[in-house]
């Protein structure tokens, strides 16, 4: 503990540290001599490109993939044309450019992914330079080729290369250059000696870094800091000088007093810098130098590369990895010699606890004299974070947990989430996993992305273990990862479809949210269509499972599946598939054995496709929907002997449904039919089509009388309605006198209260008064009302002693009304009541 | 515009908002000036969910309605077609696009599938060469619309139709889609209750739905404990039943469509929207008709006694507070004078002998008087040719309540309508047989009159001024859908199984785990919340049968209506009528 602030080195006011990360798992021979290298940010993984010994010979290089530790994780001769850079992608995807502008993109493992081009013009003229960069995009390519052209691609997953404009002047390439992302727009910002230029889409623009003293200098190094806010410049005279990217303002300009141009130049960060600087990297030196004039140096004894991250730069070796950071404030306040701040005393007292010294009081109360005691938690937890070593963490969080009990209502999420964080991130910098994120890292990238990572390493058990502990919701967090690990299991050529099925069903088992058929969709694509088709059964969403069927071919189970998610479109969209897929004959079969299916594609057919309609009905034997289809078709003909000629279709048919009914109405509407059209010819009627009631009607308002009667016959039209016809239709015409006759010819069936009213209707009180008389008892009341004849109803009312009655007659009463009437009225429903 | 949606049990204001949002981003999606092309079926649900300003603000200059040909000119950028994923309708779209495209102006086309995309609507788009012309393809998941503050519906005119007459299930799904929302919104629901073919399949993929989202749920504490589906089919007599209700008379004379009402001219309010929102109409139209008039004059009285005291209102402060609650004041009076005159409109029916007669038949069919014979009154209305809707309702409603009609019987009506309305309608009663409103008797048995005795269809002595049973919605006769409910709740329908067992369909209860920490904790007294869904329609009185229950002091539970449509007998029968047209020869 005591020995902390040992590798702290003070620049201005603030305090830088190195501290190793790891101890290199690899063993190269020449350590990173002659390589071409690549290290991810983030920790992550690092490319190697050894060029053969002797160029000459026919050796191939030999391209190997490392962890942050070491550990290899992938080794293969390059087979392919020269490469002038490597890169990583956000993915941790490996890109190679080749000189020839062809990028190939490797995984982790080594595995050939795909390859795109950077364009026809590059391959006269070869690629001299290449860079990797990230932005909200994705990852981008941007290269100079031999011509001094430049041509950017932004995101290589969305590809479209943009040609930049000439730089007027350069040849061959530039001093040095950048890719920068500022307004949503990636630019290029290059040194031709001591000219700088901005080379965005259309235009190639001179600028001038404000207050760079030596203008006869040119510039040899550039640094974009990790945000694309900064910029450092390094001059051929050992000027460094540090600014903002849009070259607005000047921060400081250092003379480092080396004027070899430098190997390497990165920023170094982190966010609430209080001194930040730029570390430049000679042969055999590092220097650091920020905004005031000291510097650091450390030697280097062997070849290193840097990698710029968010808060610092990590340093490869080849024998070790190191971490060089601005040591941050809580850390400074906590640890610095003679520190007085909340977090130092804290940690003392609670050193002091530990030894069960009284001293721990004395300190405790020093704080919370101070009442800082929240911030000396805080400080503590926070410093914790920023520390690599798990004691170190350890004691510090004890620290903390010991004031917090001294507390009250201080909100736990701080000290919890931080244990919590720290324990993932010793986890993942263990040296067989081998990323070495520091807590600022872990935040800014999240814990999504980080578990991808681990994904795309396969470390799946371990990724699974973090979302657990991390209560991370299933779906999002071990559904994912189970998800990825079977899209890989799938992959593994030499098991059998079954013991995969198997396994992939038994490790997935209920997990929530797994997408099975993106792992059978993996599958298909490797060519295992059976395999595909087993996981598929596992998907719980019947809906997913349709496309991928369709696209193996095996419509039958699509169309059962397309029923189970009981969405019909789907079932519609597979039913159209089948049809043009099969012949008719076999896709009737198969929708037979799925009655769902038959049903919707009947509605289809009923209104896009009437014949086939027809066919379906044959098909299944259905002489009910045939027979009602005939009918349906015989509406739509204009001449009546193709009417009847479809109506007999439908007889048969309906006889063979044994619908006699149908049948028989059938066969009466054709002969109807016929009737109407003769009559229609003879008497020049317009029948046709008609009802028979209509008919009738019609029949008796022009004085057809025995052909109505001969219809009534024929028809055996049911007396009381027949009568009602022949009722209305006379007082239609207003032909009293032979209703009259009609009355008499027999005791009428619907009784005389019928007669009465149709009169009444035709405004023929006259006519109604004969009827009255031939109304039944029941009937008398409302057949005087219905006259008008309120005394013949009040008689017939009292008469009949009926309560109701009576009361419906006075409630046809007037003020006018005769007041003895009332008064008998009154009286009989009263006695009527009493009975 | 909204807030009677807010003021329920259950907020459903709460849909309305997440529906009107995902408007306004697929609006906002489609840069710049706007016209939209509407599939005219629509118009009327979408007026449930967002007014003309709505699409103003999200500059929608001009609106069409779907017909082939050319598009009217409109100098937009962006053209919407608002479609239901029908097949006819893309061929018209796509007749629009193509001699659109032979004029010189540039339009953006989208298209916004109600309520769901299709792929056999996309592939038909792609055969006529269109596709290709749209920028956005989208859908917009419109399932249950809110309606009311307790109501909800699909707005989906063909639903029993379909699942009943045509087996297609679309319908369904969507009913199943539109809980899943639901669900995202309210929670998930712990019990579903339900009865009937449909209502199992509507279950069974609600489960299965449940498990494909597995572990993308919500964390939202449940605000229905239940959920009953219920068949249409399964209680097939309440629809043709005359409605008694003030709401369900408007709507039995009138017709109510997406919540609003035309009336005939001469009335100066032609057309009228007719929901919670009026405080008098909320009052008054779940009574019984024999009880508005009592109602009314009523609040007539507290309208004037209110105005009177102006007089009485002597100081400044008296008068300010009195002119403060003037405009209230004032639409209190024009709604009372509105549904005066409604009422009165109704009166003028409801006394009519015809009314009265045609009630007297119904009700002796529902205490199965006479059931088993040919009724006299429906001889005579054939006879005199009233409408046919009028004769299928008694006929369909004599069937029903006699389990079927001996088949000389059936052929007897059906015979006089063929012969009286024409023959065409051979057709429709078909479709009614296939439903099951008609159908021959095949067991000797009626078990109709075990179930009014058991559920209690029948109660003599109605009181309709102030109800204490449901059977005051129809003078009598208690639904049988809601009695179901109701018996659910209270006993539980262990209590008769006998009864479940006659009526068509599964009965089937299911229960769904809810996350951890969710389970509510309800207070002492506290009411149970159900999701009662009709699936292919319910009438106003049911509806208001089930608010009754609601209001009851020692009911326990409350309702919230969801359903595929609102019917009536009328509306519900002519879905089911197929009407071949005759060409002229």
């Amino acid at each position: 503990m005591a020995f902390i602030t040992a590798n702290w080195n003070p620049l201005g006011e603030a305090f830088y540290r190195k501290i190793e990360l790891y101890e290199m798992g690899w063993s190269l021979r020449d350590g990173l001599k002659e390589c071409l290298v690549a290290a991810a940010p983030y920790g992550g993984p690092i490319a190697l490109l050894r060029q053969p010994q002797r160029p000459s010979s026919s050796a191939r290089p030999q391209l190997e993939i490392y962890s942050s530790s070491g550990a290899n994780m992938a080794s293969f001769p390059w087979k392919s044309g020269p490469v002038r850079q490597l890169g990583w992608t956000v993915c941790d995807d490996l890109l190679c450019i080749q000189e020839d502008g062809t990028v190939l993109i490797y995984d982790l493992f080594g595995a050939f992914k795909r390859h795109f081009s950077m364009g026809n013009e590059v391959v006269q003229n070869q690629v001299l330079e290449a860079k990797v960069f990230h932005s909200p995009y994705g990852t981008g390519v941007a290269i100079v080729t031999g011509a001094s052209r430049f041509t950017l691609a932004t995101n290589i997953d969305d590809l479209k290369l943009r040609r930049l404009p000439e730089v007027p002047g350069l040849q061959g390439a530039p001093s040095c250059w950048a890719v920068l992302t500022q307004d949503r727009q990636t630019k290029v910002l290059l040194a031709n000696r001591a000219d700088l230029y901005i080379l965005d889409n259309t235009s190639c623009t001179p600028v001038t870094p404000p207050g760079l003293s030596l203008q006869s200098c040119s510039i040899v190094n550039m640094a974009v800091s990790f945000s694309y806010k900064y910029l450092a410049l390094f001059t051929d005279s050992g000027h460094l000088w540090m600014g903002s990217a849009n070259l607005k303002d000047k921060l400081s300009e250092v003379d480092t007093k080396v004027r070899t141009p430098p190997k390497q130049m990165v920023w170094c960060r982190r966010p609430k810098s209080q001194q930040p600087s730029v570390v430049i990297m000679w042969d055999r030196l590092l220097l650091v130098a920020g905004e005031c004039t000291d510097t650091i140096q450390y030697t280097l004894d062997e070849e290193s590369v840097c990698v710029a991250e968010l808060d610092g730069v990590r340093i490869v070796g080849g024998s070790r990895h190191e971490l060089l950071q601005e040591v941050p404030s809580a850390c400074q306040d906590i640890f610095k010699i003679a520190s007085m701040a909340p977090g130092a005393l804290l940690l003392e007292a609670h050193k002091e606890y530990e030894k069960s010294s009284q001293k721990a009081d004395e300190y405790l109360r020093e704080i919370k004299e101070q009442s800082v005691l929240g911030e000396a938690v805080r400080q503590c937890v926070e410093a914790a974070g920023y520390e690599h070593e798990p004691e170190t963490q350890k004691t510090l969080l004890r620290a903390a947990s010991f004031g917090k009990c001294f507390l009250s209502n201080y909100p736990p999420e701080p000290f919890v989430s931080m244990c919590r964080d720290l324990k993932v991130l010793n986890s993942v910098r263990e040296y067989t996993v081998g990323i070495p994120l520091t807590h600022t890292q872990y935040k800014q990238m999240t814990v999504q992305v980080l578990i991808d990572r681990l994904v795309y390493r396969k470390l799946y058990p371990l990724a699974i273990e973090i979302c657990r502990y991390l209560k991370t919701p299933e779906y999002q967090g071990v559904s994912r990862v189970l998800k990825h690990w079977a899209c890989c299991k799938v992959q593994q050529k030499e098991e059998p479809d079954e013991s995969i099925a198997h396994a992939v069903s038994v490790k997935l088992g209920e997990a929530a949210g797994i997408s099975y058929s993106e792992i059978a969709a993996r599958a298909y694509e490797c060519g295992r269509t059976e395999l595909a088709i087993k996981l598929l059964e596992f998907e719980p969403r019947s809906g997913e499972q349709v496309p991928l069927l369709l696209k193996m071919k095996r419509s039958q189970l699509a169309l059962s599946k397309a029923i189970e998610s009981g969405d019909t479109d789907l079932v519609y969209t597979v039913v159209t598939y089948l049809k043009n897929e099969m012949n008719r004959g076999d896709f009737f079969m198969t929708l037979r054995n799925q009655p769902v299916a038959l049903s919707l594609y009947r509605q289809f057919c009923k209104h896009q496709e009437q014949d086939t309609l027809k066919d379906l009905f044959n098909q299944d034997d259905d002489h009910q929907e045939l027979g009602n289809f005939y009918v349906k078709a015989s509406y739509k003909e204009k001449k009546l002997e193709a009417r009847l000629s479809l109506l007999q279709s439908a007889v048969d048919e309906y006889n063979k449904a044994k619908n006699e009914f149908a049948a028989k109405a059938t066969e009466e509407e054709m002969k109807l039919l016929r009737f109407q059209r003769r009559l229609d010819e003879e008497m020049g009627e317009a029948l046709l089509g008609l009802s028979l009631q209509e008919t009738l009607h019609a029949l008796l308002t022009s004085n057809f009388h025995k052909q109505a009667e001969q219809l009534y016959r024929d028809f055996r039209v049911p007396d009381k309605r027949y009568w009602w016809l022949k009722l209305t239709a006379l007082a239609e015409k207003d032909d009293w006198e032979e209703m009259e006759k009609f009355a008499k010819s027999k005791k009428s069936p619907i009784g005389y209260l019928p007669f009465v009213e149709v009169c009444v209707k035709q405004h023929n009180k006259y006519e109604a008064k004969k009827y009255v008389s031939k109304v039944t008892p029941e009937q008398k009341v409302k057949a005087h009302l219905a006259i008008g004849d309120l005394e013949g109803a009040a008689e017939a009312a009292i008469e009949r002693r009926s309560e109701g009655e009576i009361s419906t007659v006075l409630s046809r009463c007037s003020p006018t009304t005769d007041r003895a009437l009332l008064e008998r009225l009154n009286r009989a429903r009263s006695t009527a009541a009493k009975k | 515009m909204s807030a009677h949606l807010s003021y329920g049990r259950v907020n459903l204001n709460i849909l309305r908002e997440a529906a009107r949002k995902e408007l306004r981003e697929f609006l906002d999606k489609c840069g710049g000036s706007k016209a939209i092309v509407w599939d005219e079926y629509l118009t009327g649900p979408f007026g449930l969910i967002a007014q003309y300003s709505l699409l103003k603000e999200h500059e929608v200059e001009k609106m069409f309605t779907l017909k082939g040909g050319r598009l009217p000119a409109a100098d937009v950028k962006n053209i919407i077609f608002f479609v239901r994923p029908r097949l006819e309708l893309m061929d018209i779209i796509a007749e629009n696009v193509i001699s659109e495209d032979k004029m010189h102006s540039p339009r953006d086309f989208h298209i916004l599938f109600v309520p769901r995309r299709s792929m056999l609507c996309e592939q038909r788009l792609k055969e006529q060469g269109v596709l290709g012309s749209f920028i956005n393809i989208d859908e917009y998941i419109l399932d249950l619309i809110p309606y009311d503050g307790d109501l909800l519906s699909m707005e989906s005119e063909g639903a029993f139709r379909e699942c009943y007459l045509e087996s297609d299930q679309t319908s369904l799904y969507h009913t199943a889609k539109g809980l899943m929302t639901l669900q995202a919104l309210y929670g998930t629901i712990p019990q579903i209750f339900g009865k009937g073919e449909c209502a199992r399949h509507v279950a069974n993929m609600m489960l299965r739905m449940k498990r494909e989202f597995a572990g993308s749920q919500t964390q939202i504490l449940p605000v229905f404990d239940s959920l009953l589906l219920l068949d249409r089919n399964v209680d097939l007599l309440t629809p043709l039943a005359t409605q008694l209700t003030y709401e369900g008379l408007i709507d039995e004379v009138y017709g109510i469509t997406n919540g609003f009402c035309r009336f005939l001219p001469p009335e100066k309010f032609s057309k009228m929207q007719l929901n919670s929102a009026e405080e008098l109409y909320a009052e008054i139209r779940d009574k019984n008709f024999n009880g508005v008039g009592a109602a009314l004059s009523k609040k007539a009285k507290i309208i004037s006694a209110a105005f009177e005291e102006r007089h009485s209102a002597k100081t400044v402060g008296e008068i300010k507070q009195f002119v403060s609650q003037l405009p209230h004041m004032q639409a209190a009076r024009s709604s009372l004078a509105n549904h005066t005159s409604i009422a009165e409109l109704i009166k003028d029916i409801t006394t009519s002998e015809a009314f009265f007669d045609n009630l007297t038949v119904e009700q002796e069919f529902m205490t199965g008087v006479d059931t088993d014979k040919v009724n006299t009154y429906i001889e005579d209305c054939i006879a005199q040719k009233d409408p046919l809707i009028k004769i299928l309702r008694l006929v369909c409603m004599q069937s029903v309540c006699n389990n079927g009609l001996k088949q000389k019987l059936l052929d007897y009506y059906k015979r006089e309508i063929l012969q009286t309305y024409g023959y065409e309608h051979m057709l429709t009663l078909n479709n009614l047989e296939k439903t099951g409103l008609l159908k021959p008797q095949t067991s000797t048995r009626n078990n109709y009159p075990t179930i009014r005795k058991t559920l209690k269809l029948w109660m003599e002595d109605a009181n309709e001024q102030n109800p204490n049973d449901i059977s005051y919605v129809y003078s009598g006769y208690a639904p049988l859908s809601i009695r179901l409910t109701q018996v659910l709740a209270r006993p539980g329908w262990r209590s008769i199984e006998e009864v479940l067992k006659m009526l068509p369909g599964p009965h089937f209860e299911e229960r769904q785990q809810l996350p951890a920490g969710l389970h509510k904790k309800r207070q002492q007294g506290e009411n149970r919340t159900t999701l009662v869904f009709f699936l292919g329609g319910v009438t106003y009185a049911e509806i208001a049968a089930l608010r009754f229950l609601s209001q009851m002091e020692d009911g326990g539970t409350e309702y919230i209506i969801a359903t595929t449509k609102l019917i009536n007998g009328t509306s519900w029968i002519k879905s089911l009528m197929d009407r071949p047209e005759a060409q002229a020869s």
